[in-house]
């Protein structure tokens, strides 16, 4: 591992962080979780009853995959720390993705609540990795609070609009000391790469992959994405001109 | 007495616990977690956690998605 991705003093191999929501059944899932390479997959916490067990957690044990749980679907502080700790009972892992959302039509983090609930986790010994709006100020609030990542979103979850605002992702990573995750809003490969060109230090996507025609295909996409937009950010990319440079030699 | 399980009314006997609760879903010991009137109680503790007429419990486990 040279250039291992670093969250709260863990090493993983792979910079793609995947979700398994939205694929068709489990083996769509495992064929693309497989070629996408992730290390560690976020899950979510619901009634029993409701889905009577998936089978997903035996899925991601099988291929030696770290269950990242989230708190998707929660509005309030109150209720997205009770699934964290309902979480860290059931998975055995301190390690929580924080979702607070507003309102079901944008799905946008709720600020308020968010920084709420951060700020909760951490004092109560979590590791939190908290989804939240591309906002500079936000970003850096999360981390002052305590959180091991920031993963700003770079348009609402499972849009595939891409990043609608990269000069703020920047402006995030310039100021973050944790790691920055480009969390929703992926549609394709160069989206996954320009994240990781703006200095992200992986990206977490699920849609684009598991709703794409052929998930196992597009997921080596993203995989590809991910590794050539880190290679080039560590390049470091020639300035923008505004005039042509000539590539080769005077005609004498 | 009447509990709350998952949202539905269940009848049951008055020396109920959590992890009858958990028998009558017929849910694993692992990859679950319960809270009672909005309390995570500790797998350690249920066994003997006894319910309460009118509580609320929530049995939650791992599904995909995020």
């Amino acid at each position: 591992m040279d250039d291992p991705l670093v969250i709260a003093g863990r090493e993983f191999g792979s910079r793609l962080v995947m979700g398994t929501g939205g694929a068709a059944n489990l083996a769509v899932l495992e064929r693309a979780l497989v070629a996408s390479g992730t290390e560690l997959t976020t899950v979510a916490m619901r009634r029993m009853d409701a889905a009577g067990g998936t089978g997903v957690l035996d899925l991601l044990r099988r291929l030696g995959i770290e269950p990242l749980p989230n708190t998707a679907g929660c509005r309030t502080a109150a209720e997205a720390v009770l699934t964290a700790r309902l979480a860290r009972e059931a998975l055995a892992t301190d390690w929580v993705k924080l979702e607070v959302v507003a309102d079901e039509q944008t799905l946008l983090p709720d600020p308020v609540e968010l920084l709420d609930a951060a700020e909760q986790l951490v004092e109560d010994g979590f590791t939190v990795l908290p989804y939240t709006n591309d906002d500079p100020v936000l970003a850096l609030r999360l981390e002052q609070v305590g959180c091991a990542a920031v993963m700003p979103l770079g348009s609402p979850i499972g849009t595939g609009l891409g990043i609608r605002n990269p000069h703020n992702i920047e402006l995030i990573v310039s100021r973050a000391s944790v790691p920055v995750v480009l969390d929703a809003g992926i549609g394709t490969a160069s989206d996954a790469a320009l994240a990781m060109e703006l200095g992200c230090s992986a990206v977490l996507l699920a849609t684009a992959v598991t709703r794409a025609q052929d998930p196992e295909r597009m997921a080596a996409a993203m995989r590809a994405g991910v590794d050539a937009g880190r290679l080039a950010r560590l390049a470091g990319r020639i300035p923008r001109r505004f005039w042509a440079q000539a590539s080769s030699p005077d005609v004498p | 007495m009447l509990v709350l399980v998952n949202g539905v009314e269940r009848e049951l006997p008055e020396t109920a616990t959590v992890g009858l609760v958990l028998d009558e879903l017929g849910a694993p010991r692992t990859g679950v977690a319960v809270a009672l009137d909005g309390e995570v109680v500790p797998r350690a503790r249920w066994e003997r956690t006894p319910l309460a007429a009118g509580c609320a419990v929530e049995v939650l486990t791992a599904v995909q998605g995020g």
